[in-house]
Order: C-alpha cells, then sequence, then structure tokens
C-alpha cells in the first residue's frame, strides 16, 4: 500500500470540494472494496476522504417529488441496516434479499450503500496487478494492456454486452435489486446542485473504455438511493445460484418482480447479475411477461426470448442455460410470494 | 486409566481462545525490524534488472536484499535440504538471477515499520527476460516418468512390481470399467501464515519463532544454509494457526528473515501475505486411469491403477497415491503405477492425506462404477473383495483391520441398508437425493522421537518433547498418556513442546505424531516412575522393601503396593527428599521393528454421504454423511472427533470446492485469496457424525493408537462423487464437482 493523506469529511459540500480538487483522491466509505484494492496495488490514491461521518444515513419515506411515497436510503447508510430496515423489509423485500446474499455478515455491517454500488469487478486479472488488463491499464501504450480474461480464464464473467476490451461482470447483489426496483440515485456535484441518475443510466457496458464503470464524475457523492413506490412486494424473490452457499459471488443471478392480478402479470421487472459489466435488465423477457398468465411455459419462453442475445465465452457457456433456468426458477418463486 | 480414551477438554483452549496463545509472527522483541517480499511476476526466465534505489530512497528503509548483494550463505545445494526434501537441488531463496516458477521472491525489503516495507517493497524494479512456461500437467501426460527415489520412501513407497498380467486379465473379464480421473492443484492455506521472528540476540545468538510442523526442522535448515554452530540458533515455535503439511519444510520466509537478521545484526520479522501463500508448496495437479475386471460374481480380476503427477523442475516430489488400492482390493493381477512431470512449478508439498486423498477418490469411484455394471450393492462388492492381507507388502497380515465392522456400524448409522440402488430414485421437493459410500485407508507409522519427563520439586509433573501442535490436539492427549503413566491428577501435568532445547521429535505429519511423540512421552515418564520407585525404596522406613517394580502401581499422585494400598509413598514426599532437586528421566522410543517389519499397518475407515442435487443448478449439498473409523485406541474421543470431523469438511471441500486455478499462459495462480479460493463456509456443512470402532492393536506401538488426522478425508470425495451419481445418473470424474458439471 502507498502512502496517502487521510482527512475526515465535515460535510457534504466540503467532502466533495475537497475531491474535487485533486483527481487522486478517493471517498472512503466503508473500506471493504477500496482498501483491498490499495493493498493489491490496483487503486493508488494519494488521499482519502473519510465520508462515513457525513449524516447521509436515514432511512425515511419521501414526501415530495417523482417518487413520493417511495423510500430514500442514504448513501452512507450500512448495508446490513438497509437490509433489515423494517420499511424495506415490508415494501421492498427484493432488496433485502439480495442485500443479504451478499458478502457476509461482517462485510456488510462496514459495506455502505453508495460504496456497494461502486464496487469493481472481481474479475482476477484486474486484481492481479502482473496481467493484462485494460480496466486497469485503459492507456494502449501500457505494457499492461489488454483483456486477461477475454482469452484466460472467463468462468465467471461476461456473456452479455460486453466488448474485446473487457469482458468483466459487475458483482453488486445490491444492486440488481435496485435495478428491478427501478431505482435513482441521488449525487451531490461539485457545484453543490444534486442531480438524480436513473438506475439503468448509472452503471455502464464496457465499450472502448472499461476503465469507467459508472457514469458517475470524479468528485460527485452518491447521498441516496431513491426507491419509487410499487406492488412489487408480495411477489418478489431475489436468487443466487454460487459456488458456495455463503460468501461467493454469483455465477448468475436474478431479481425478478411482478405485480399480479390473480394469475394474470400485470407488470414485470427481471434484472440478472453475474451475466454482464452492468445490472442487466432483462426487458425482452418482462415484455413478453406482461398481461400473461403466469406459467412455466410463459417463464421458460420469456427466459429464452432473453438468453438468445447471450455471447458466452470459453469458459462460461453454462451461464446461458443456467441463466434461462434461474429466471425460470425466480419467476415461479416469486409468484409463489418468495416460497418454494 | 484415568484420562486415556477420556473426551478431556484441550488444555490450551483457554490460552487460544483468551488470545494468549503466541504464533510466530506475535512475538515482540526490541528494536525489530521488519521484513517484505517482492515476489516475481514471471515464471521462468532471467532478472535482467533489479532497481532498488527507489525503494532505498524511501525514509526508514533499511536495506534491500537481492541475488545481486545478499551475503554469502551456503555454497552446496545439499546444505538447502531440509528433513522433508524430495531428492533433487532444493530451492535457494535470491540465489540467482534465475526465475524457476511464479511467485518466487526476488528481493526482501527491511524497513523500521511493516507499512514502510510494503509500500518499499511496491517500489522495488524487476526487469525479467521472460521464456515460455509449461506449467499444465494435462499437456504433457505423455511425457511422465519415474521419479527418482528418495529418503523419504521409506514413508511414502513407490508403487510396488505388478502381479499377474493385468492387461490380459482386463481383456478376458466378462465385466469392465475404465476411466480418468483429474484433480487440480490445492493449496494448504491455513489460517496463520507463513512467518518467522528472528531475534538477534547477544553474540549473534538467533532466537528464532517460526512457523513450521518440526522445529528440529528448521534449526538444522538454518543452521546448514548459513553455517551456523548449533548451539548458535534456538527455534520456538509453540502454536500453530494450521498448517496441513504445509509446515512440513521450512519455507522462504524463515531463510530471508534469518538472512536479515545476521547481516544487519538486529531482529527481523518476515510474514508472507495471504497471496504469497500460493508461492511455495501446494497439492499436486494429478491424472489416474484406473481400468477394473470382474467376474460376474463380483470378485476382482484385474486391477490397473496409474497415476501422473506433477513436480518442479528441482526436486522429485512424490506422494502415495496408488498403492491404496492394493492394500484394499486383493486382484490376482494387478498393475499399480506412478509417474511424474517436472513442469515449472514450485515443488509440491503433502496436504493433509497427501496422494490418499488423490488415488482413494479414483479407486472409490470406480468401484462403485463397477458395482453398478455388476448389479452388486457397492458395500456387498467391497465386502467380497475384502482381504485381511497386503499383497503390497509381501502379503503381511495387518496389524489390525477393523474395516468390516466400519462397514457395518457405519452402514448401521446412516440406514444404508434401506437405500433403493436405482440412480433417481429419492427425490425431496424438486431436489434428487443420493447416497454414496466409500472406503478410506491411512498409514499407521511410528518413528523414534525423545521426551523428558521431570517430577518438580512441587511434585508436579512437567514432560517436554519438541515437536508441534497444529491444532490437533497434541498438548492434550499428551498430558493425558503422563498423567496416566505417572497416576497423577492431570492438572497437575503439564506437557510443554515446540522448542529446540527440548528432546528432539520428528516434523509432526502423516498422522504419526500420537503414536511417535506418545510412546516418547509414555517411555520416558515409565523411566521417570521407575527413578521415583528406586528413590522411594531408599527412604527411610520405605514400605517397599524388598517389594519389585511390578508390585506397585502409580495412581492418586503416589506410589502404591498393589496388594495393600495403604503401604503408600506419595511423589511429592519422593522428590522432598531429593535434597531439593528435581527428578528427571529422558528417555527414546523407537519402533518395534520386528512387530512392524512382519504387519502391515493402517487405519481404516468407511464414509457414507448423503448428497442433495438441485439438478437445474447443478448445486450439491452434503446434507449428512457418517464416517466409520477404525484407528486403534482412541486417546482423546473428543479430540479425535474434532480430526475426523475437519477431515471430513475438508472431503466436502475436496470434492465440491477446493482448485487453485492457474492461468497456463503465464504460469500464474488467479484466484490466490480466500475470497475466491473456495473452502466450505458453515452454510454447506450440515450433519457429521463419527462412529469410532474399537481396534485392539498389539503391534502399532505400545499405546496402541493409529493416529486420526487424514483418516476422516481419505474416504469423502469418492462417497460424495458416487452419492451425486445414485441421485442423478450422472458420473462425474474431474474435482472440484462445480455446479457447472452437474447441471
Ligand atoms: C470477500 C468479499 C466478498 C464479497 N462478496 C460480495 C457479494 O457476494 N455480493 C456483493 O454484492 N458484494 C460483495 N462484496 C462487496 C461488498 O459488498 C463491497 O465491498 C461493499 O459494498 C463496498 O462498500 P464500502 O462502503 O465498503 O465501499 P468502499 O470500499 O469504501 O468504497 C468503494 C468505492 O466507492 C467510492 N464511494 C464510496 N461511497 C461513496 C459515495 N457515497 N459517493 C461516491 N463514492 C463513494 C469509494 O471512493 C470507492 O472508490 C464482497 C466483498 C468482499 C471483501
Ligand atoms: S475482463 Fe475487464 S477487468 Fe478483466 S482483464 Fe479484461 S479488461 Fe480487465
Amino acid at each position: 500500500m502507498r502512502p496517502f493523506r487521510f482527512t475526515n469529511a465535515k460535510d457534504a459540500a466540503s467532502a466533495v470540494r475537497s475531491l474535487t480538487g485533486n483527481p487522486n483522491a478517493r471517498f472512503l466509505a466503508g473500506g471493504t472494496n477500496l482498501l483491498d484494492l490499495m493493498k493489491e496495488d490496483v487503486e493508488r490514491p494519494d488521499e482519502l476522504i473519510d465520508i462515513t461521518r457525513l449524516p447521509l444515513t436515514q432511512i425515511r419515506t419521501i414526501t415530495s417529488g417523482p417518487n413520493q411515497g417511495g423510500l430514500s436510503i442514504g448513501g452512507l447508510g450500512r448495508n446490513a441496516d438497509a437490509a433489515n430496515h423494517p420499511l424495506v423489509r415490508q415494501n421492498y423485500p427484493l432488496l433485502t434479499q439480495a442485500i443479504l446474499a451478499g458478502a457476509s455478515g461482517q462485510i456488510r455491517n462496514m459495506a455502505t450503500n453508495g460504496g456497494n454500488l461502486l464496487q469493481r469487478t472481481r474479475c482476477p486479472y484486474f486484481y492481479e496487478v502482473s496481467m493484462p488488463c485494460n480496466k486497469r491499464e485503459p492507456d494502449e501504450s501500457s505494457a499492461r494492456a489488454g483483456c486477461g480474461a477475454l482469452e484466460g480464464i472467463n468462468r465467471m464473467h461476461a456473456i452479455f454486452g460486453w466488448s474485446e476490451k473487457c469482458v468483466a461482470v459487475y458483482p453488486s447483489d445490491m444492486a440488481i435489486a435496485l435495478a428491478a426496483l427501478d431505482a435513482t440515485v441521488n449525487v451531490r456535484k461539485a457545484d453543490g446542485q444534486e442531480r438524480s441518475i436513473a438506475f439503468a443510466d448509472f452503471h455502464r457496458l464496457p465499450g472502448d473504455t472499461p476503465e469507467k464503470d459508472t457514469n458517475l464524475n470524479h468528485g460527485e457523492l452518491i447521498t441516496a438511493i431513491e426507491l419509487p413506490r410499487n406492488r412489487f412486494a408480495d411477489h418478489s424473490y431475489y436468487l443466487k445460484v454460487r459456488d458456495r452457499s455463503s460468501y461467493a459471488f454469483a455465477l448468475v443471478s436474478v431479481a425478478a418482480a411482478l405485480e399480479m392480478k390473480e394469475n394474470r402479470i400485470v407488470q414485470a421487472r427481471i434484472a440478472m447479475g453475474g451475466v454482464a459489466h452492468k445490472p442487466w435488465r432483462a426487458l425482452k423477457a418482462e415484455q413478453l411477461l406482461v398481461g400473461k398468465e403466469a406459467s412455466d411455459a410463459t417463464f421458460r419462453q420469456a427466459a429464452e426470448a432473453e438468453m438468445a442475445g447471450a455471447r458466452p465465452l470459453s469458459h462460461n457457456k453454462f451461464k446461458v442455460e443456467l441463466s434461462n433456468r434461474s429466471i425460470v426458477r425466480a419467476l415461479q418463486m416469486a409468484v409463489n410470494g418468495g416460497k418454494a | 486409566m484415568k484420562y486415556i480414551g477420556e473426551p478431556i477438554t484441550r488444555v490450551d483452549g483457554h490460552e487460544k481462545v483468551t488470545g494468549q496463545a503466541k504464533y510466530a509472527a506475535e512475538f515482540n522483541v526490541p528494536d525489530l525490524a521488519y521484513g517484505v517480499v517482492v515476489s516475481s511476476t514471471i515464471t521462468k526466465g532471467r532478472i535482467i534488472r533489479l532497481d532498488t534505489s527507489r525503494a532505498l530512497a524511501v525514509n526508514g528503509v533499511i536495506a534491500v536484499f537481492t541475488h545481486e548483494n545478499r551475503p554469502k550463505t551456503a555454497w552446496f545445494d545439499v546444505s538447502y535440504k531440509d528433513q522433508d526434501a524430495p531428492p533433487g537441488s532444493p530451492f535457494r531463496p535470491l540465489y540467482d538471477n534465475e526465475i524457476k516458477y511464479n511467485g518466487q521472491p526476488v528481493a526482501l525489503v527491511v524497513a523500521e515499520t511493516f507499512e514502510l516495507a510494503r509500500y518499499a517493497a511496491m517500489l522495488v524494479d524487476v526487469a525479467y527476460e521472460a521464456t515460455p512456461c509449461d506449467t499444465d500437467l494435462l499437456k504433457h501426460l505423455d511425457a511422465v516418468r519415474d521419479p527418482n527415489p528418495g529418503v523419504m520412501n521409506i514413508f511414502k513407497p513407490l508403487p510396488p512390481k505388478p502381479r499377474g498380467d493385468a492387461d490380459q486379465a482386463f481383456a478376458e473379464a466378462p465385466v469392465q470399467q475404465s476411466a480418468q480421473y483429474i484433480h487440480g492443484m490445492q493449496h494448504h492455506n491455513p489460517m496463520e501464515m507463513f512467518a518467522s521472528t528472528v531475534e538477534y540476540g547477544k553474540n549473534g545468538f538467533l532466537t528464532i519463532y517460526d512457523k513450521t510442523q518440526g522445529v528440529t526442522n528448521s534449526l538444522l535448515y538454518v543452521t546448514q544454509a548459513f553455517n551456523i554452530p548449533f548451539n548458535q540458533v534456538r527455534v520456538v515455535s509453540p502454536y500453530v494457526g494450521g498448517a496441513f503439511g504445509s509446515g512440513l519444510r521450512p519455507q522462504y520466509q524463515l531463510f530471508l528473515a534469518v538472512m536479515a537478521a545476521r547481516d544487519l545484526k538486529r531482529s527481523v520479522r518476515v510474514s508472507l501475505t495471504r497471496q504469497q501463500m500460493w508461492s511455495f508448496g501446494h497439492r499436486p495437479a494429478t491424472v489416474q486411469n484406473v481400468r477394473l475386471g470382474a467376474r460376474p460374481d463380483g470378485t476382482l480380476t484385474s486391477i490397473t491403477h496409474e497415476a501422473m503427477a506433477a513436480t518442479s523442475q528441482f526436486e522429485d516430489y512424490m506422494e502415495t497415491v496408488v498403492n491404496w488400492t492394493g492394500k484394499l482390493y486383493p486382484s490376482e493381477n494387478a498393475t499399480l503405477r506412478y509417474k511424474i512431470k517436472s513442469l515449472d512449478l514450485y515443488t509440491p508439498l503433502d496436504m493433509r492425506a497427501p496422494g490418499g486423498v488423490t488415488g482413494l477418490h479414483a479407486i472409490e469411484s470406480a468401484v462403485d462404477e463397477l458395482a453398478y455394471k455388476l448389479g452388486m450393492d457397492p458395500l456387498d462388492f467391497r465386502l467380497k473383495n475384502y482381504t485381511e492381507r497386503d499383497w503390497t507388502e509381501k502379503d503381511k497380515p495387518f496389524s489390525s483391520k477393523e474395516l468390516r465392522e466400519c462397514f457395518r456400524q457405519g452402514a448401521e448409522r446412516f440406514g444404508w441398508a434401506t437405500r433403493n440402488p436405482e440412480p433417481r430414485s429419492m427425490q425431496r421437493g424438486h431436489n434428487l437425493i443420493g447416497w454414496g459410500m466409500a472406503t478410506g485407508i491411512w498409514d499407521a507409522a511410528q518413528v523414534p522421537a525423545r521426551a523428558e519427563a521431570t517430577l518438580t520439586v512441587n511434585g508436579k509433573l512437567r514432560v517436554r518433547s519438541a515437536t508441534a501442535d497444529i491444532g490437533t490436539g497434541t498438548y492434550t492427549i499428551m498430558t493425558q498418556i503422563a498423567a496416566d503413566t505417572l497416576g497423577m491428577p492431570i492438572d497437575d501435568v503439564v506437557f510443554r513442546l515446540g522448542d529446540t532445547t527440548m528432546p528432539p521429535a520428528p516434523i509432526q505429519g502423516g498422522s504419526w505424531t500420537a503414536s511417535t511423540v506418545g510412546s516418547a512421552v509414555k517411555s520416558a515418564c515409565d523411566a521417570l516412575a521407575k527413578t521415583l520407585f528406586r528413590m522411594a525404596k531408599r527412604l527411610p522406613k520405605s514400605p517397599f522393601v524388598g517389594v519389585g517394580f511390578d508390585d506397585v502401581q502409580f495412581i492418586d499422585g503416589a506410589i502404591q503396593l498393589r496388594q495393600n494400598p495403604s503401604k503408600r509413598v506419595s511423589l511429592l514426599e519422593v522428590v522432598s527428599r531429593n535434597r531439593g532437586r528435581a527428578v528427571t528421566e529422558t528417555a527414546t522410543s523407537i519402533p518395534n521393528l520386528i512387530k512392524h517389519n512382519s504387519h502391515s499397518r493402517n487405519a481404516h475407515a468407511a464414509a457414507f454421504v448423503e448428497v442433495q442435487v438441485d439438478e437445474e443448478f447443478g448445486t450439491v449439498h452434503v446434507t449428512r454423511a457418517v464416517t466409520a473409523v477404525a484407528a486403534g485406541r482412541i486417546l482423546n474421543p473428543r479430540t479425535a472427533r474434532s480430526q475426523i470431523i475437519g477431515g471430513m469438511v475438508w472431503g466436502i471441500s475436496h470434492a465440491l470446492q477446493e482448485e487453485s486455478v492457474m492461468d497456463h499462459r503465464y504460469g500464474r495462480f488467479m484466484n490466490h485469496d480466500l475470497a475466491e479460493y473456495h473452502i466450505p463456509v458453515c452454510a454447506d456443512i450440515h450433519d457429521l457424525d463419527v462412529v469410532f470402532v474399537e481396534e485392539n492393536d498389539t503391534i502399532v506401538n505400545p499405546l496402541g493408537v493409529k493416529g486420526v488426522g487424514e483418516i476422516g478425508l481419505v474416504a469423502m470425495p469418492a462417497a460424495i462423487a458416487n452419492a451425486i451419481f445414485h441421485a442423478t445418473g450422472k458420473r462425474i470424474y474431474d474435482l472440484p464437482i462445480q455446479l457447472d458439471k452437474v447441471m
């Protein structure tokens, strides 16, 4: 780990100002991702601004604006608190399930909601500074330019939306639920103004700039995540398929949320994790489901429609069929209110 | 006997849970400097330039050691051989500019603080000239060769000569079975990382706190490699935070810490990172072919079991993979083969149940598949081919073998009799259920060791031997043995270990510590008993005049006449008449070679496993497992059960999760941390049950113990694979069985 300056942010305004003034500064939230990356020499900030004391931890019902009646979750609240808050458990059980499917109890106690959205890929080539990686070394003249995973070990990698430059997947579970729930991310900009970013626009596909995970600008602070009101609470499910029962990243995960009228699907939201560089909204599948009677055949049809566009890599062909089955199972579980 | 055989709680438990137990990197000595290792990022080639100027410019950096400036060490490579070194030329850290494997140490940065050293280590610029590397065993199966035998072959024998004609018998066999089994590499990854704290004392005397499974081994290594007299070094290692075999050889942090301390004339600590735990010994990748032939009645008529494993370019590591097959099955025609291939890797290193867990997975899976072809219950098949003699060792009888009882009691506890053999015949919700079983076998070895027993002036018993406790319970069982031998309350007995000032014991491995050190402790306590008795006889008004040693017993802290318990002398009284001095005896225990040479000595086990498979996702849960173990006398059912349970968990890990994944284009391990290198979490472990089968063995050693460190592990992988077949109808030959192989 390299030496860095450490400061405590007194308020949001000065935090944003300090960060904006130094391109090599980073916010320090729970540190569960950033500090690991610093130890591996992947991240090399020369200044850390501790934002954990900023009063941005509340969870409250939104009383005005487009998301009125929805829920605002503070950007610096801890993952564990968000998962277990009564309003989240009651109205957004999908989010509770997704958060609790991630990491471990200890990490969820440290990790913040804003930090979770900004956690970086677990691609082993990204983590290993001796290996080629375009995300870590965007400069094409770098000795470590290239994508180690493209023709290397890519069992965990993308099947949707990847480019020759990068085939990494985005690892967060929480964000997959947020994508399905059409959340918005509120950020504070350098000029002191706030802006809201629709969840679908928050994370990016790699394209030619894999070094950019999100559309957040340097210096912007995540202040809150907003969830609109919805009618999904009775019919949602977060399914995570992984190599062990806990403490493993998703090979494939599916956040499914349905609004049902008797057995008919009124609205459907499906987001997938472990398949792309961002939470993957299965829009094709969603469209196919709306207005249909819930049935295994319909679910399978919807899943296949979505997965027809998949482009697997050398080690992850299994992810395509695994995704098919995961979508079907998640929908079945959602219909049954989360029970098998 | 009062304590042996009782579930005594760990005598070191309190020290461990309260954090008082100190590990190698926790001994704080004054004026300590910290060393951090820079690791090679290429696999094969040369260092062409090494620039340490940026690192040295950091305020607080004391020195950077490289192959260019390192102090002189021993000239000949034999000086770097440790007690567990395979044949070949041992790796010498910072020896020259040649890179032999990825992660090889290329520099040691020493600084005033750990943080500074870690930072400066990032500033060491190393330029390499890389040449293409070969690390993939699967690409070289046609180029394998015989290993060079070494001294360790006493404990890890090469395969026996073939008997009969396995090829012909196979060709003629009405029922045939053949398959290939593939195992990847694994790393031990004990909780505690490797570390050495070297205290630089007066006149250069070194006190070394080392993570090791044998302080004597570390001492010999250091004194030879640095050409230091024995009396100038002491190695101490009272607690080991797990090792699983990784501490059988001194690791490079020991060499580097000693080198730096001697050069700087200052105390130095070097600890490795978790990632660097992938930069030395590992369980080798192994490919096995098993071919079996049988008569319709189930009699095995042909066995061919061959294993091909990877080793380094510099040493011929080998393990016993195929011999177990011969010990378990008495086919008239059998060929067992073991070959190796040198690759650009570090030398493999014994890892819990080395070879056994690999070989038994193959043979016990093959046997299950053959039993299905024969339409026999897999357990009946094993009974049909049961043997009381070991043809791989000149057809000797076993010193004891209660495997039949393991089958019977294990099957009963598990409920095997109700099993419907039909695959896919059991379901729970949308999950398939399967039951499988397999046999386990491991060595029951004993080697010489020394121990010392002292009755202190306060009438307490202090016993010492330079062995290790890698978490298995050595402290506890030795205390039990000593307490019982001298008939003392256990609270009056202290056992100490892990210090080269103590009588020497061998490295702790191969499940031989209980038998080896236990025998030495017993011998030392027996010798002390005799001396105390002699002293008691000489006491004024001694009740033992004219009494022989066999006429008395040691009980409740006293010597008393067997026939007349009122005639007694307390041990405290005996020692208090010794002019203020303690009484000490030292003894060496040596295996009884006459008994040993006429018998094959093994522990046995049978594992029964239930798996639950979500076939759509391929996820497998071991929902229930029973292991029945015959391992001679169980000294402490509590610590022994922990060993077996731990072995079973490891078996689940081995079968379903664990593998060090290498990118062979670069020769580098890609999942080198515990987030990505999977071992089971609590949620993966369900109902595990252990049955100890009674087994009396008067051959193996005076205590009749066989050791339980590995026997709980070896049968599990095949039992799990067989259960997965029973659940799904699918045979999966390659480990780990991750979900994509099942779905
Ligand atoms: C072993 C392990 C296993 C894990 N398993 C899982 C898993 O299965 N599923 C899963 O979803 N996650 C998993 N995680 C990841 C974990 O969820 C993230 O590390 C955590 O959510 C990050 O939050 P943090 O507050 O610690 O972020 P930090 O590490 O503090 O920050 C991450 C990044 O976000 C920036 N940042 C933080 N807060 C803000 C803000 N308010 N505004 C702007 N920028 C900000 C920081 O500057 C930094 O660049 C795992 C982590 C570990 C170590
Ligand atoms: S997939 Fe992306 S993160 Fe991984 S090596 Fe390629 S560029 Fe780097």
